[in-house]
């Protein structure tokens, strides 16, 4: 790890996708960055959506098929002029598909400086239990 | 006339043509990709963090993404036409008990300079973080902004 803290981060353009479905606005839609983990008892998403307000931010989860889309309003007021443009902003916008049963009542999702961290505890039955072999 | 200045980062004179042609080309790309699937382009400067500079007439206004950075983590100066942001992306270690499933998300140090396209009032500059997204505002300097003048009748 602390290798890793000392490395230089490096300069990436967004990754643009095609937008997924009929879109009521214009504009590019891009994958967030996502770091995915679970442990025996939830499964946990964090993803960097800077940009992104609470309220703009679309969760969704159904048959297994996790949706996360965000909105981002453009910052930048209406009198200014463009000098540099390095990125673009518009909407974020990426599924996944979990493998396991999620208790739904339970989910958590917390947005903090553009960063989404989602926590999905898994449904007791998913939760793996040691399975003790019978002999005789 | 292309003038590009060594190590002050990119030229971007916006009364020159080539920030037209900049401009063109990006759209021309974008129409390419169009038909023939996404380019590998660089970005312009190819120095984490990406930025975007704007101006109306009494301001510059720079904005970076910089998701998960808290504004006590960045240091950002400025000089009389060149702005510096530099800092640290930590991503805090999860239970180690965790199993990946990706790992997209990078962490490290960034240190960037930028030259500005003139003089701004350091002593106004205000920098603030919202949702990930850095703003900073430069003030143009007294001499450089423009100046109506009034025509006067005898």
């Amino acid at each position: 790890m602390a290798e890793k803290e000392r490395m230089e981060l490096q300069a990436r353009e967004k990754a643009e996708v095609r937008a997924p479905a009929e879109q009521t606005r214009s504009g590019p839609t891009f994958t967030p960055a996502v770091d995915i983990f679970e442990t025996d008892q939830e499964i946990t998403v964090l993803a960097d959506m800077p940009g992104v307000k609470a309220k703009d931010l679309a969760i969704d989860l159904r048959k297994n098929t996790l949706t996360l889309a965000g909105d981002v309003e453009s910052p930048e007021g209406a009198h200014e002029e463009e000098v540099l443009r390095e990125y673009l902003t518009g909407k974020y916008y990426r599924q996944f598909t979990l493998s396991e049963g999620i208790d739904q009542s339970k989910i958590e999702a917390a947005l903090k400086d553009g960063v989404l961290r989602l926590n999905l505890p898994k449904v007791q039955a998913a939760t793996p239990r040691t399975i003790t072999v019978k002999t005789g | 006339m292309i003038i590009r200045r060594i190590g002050g980062g990119p030229t971007w004179e916006r009364r020159s043509p080539f920030g037209e042609l900049e401009r063109m080309r990006r759209e021309m790309d974008s129409l390419s990709e169009a038909f023939t699937g996404p380019l590998f382009r660089e970005p312009l400067a190819g120095v984490f963090p990406l930025m975007n500079v704007t101006e109306d007439p009494d301001n510059y206004y720079m904005r970076a993404e910089l998701p998960g950075i808290k504004a006590d983590e960045l240091n950002i100066s400025v000089t009389g036409t060149s702005l510096t942001i530099a800092g640290e992306r930590a991503i805090p270690a999860e239970n180690e008990k965790a199993r990946y499933h990706r790992r997209e998300r990078e962490a490290g140090k960034f240190s960037r300079v930028t030259s500005l396209p003139s003089q701004v009032d350091t002593s106004k500059a205000e920098a603030r973080c919202v949702d990930g997204v850095l703003t900073v505002v430069l003030p143009k300097a007294e001499v450089v902004k423009p100046k109506q003048i009034s025509v006067k009748t005898s």
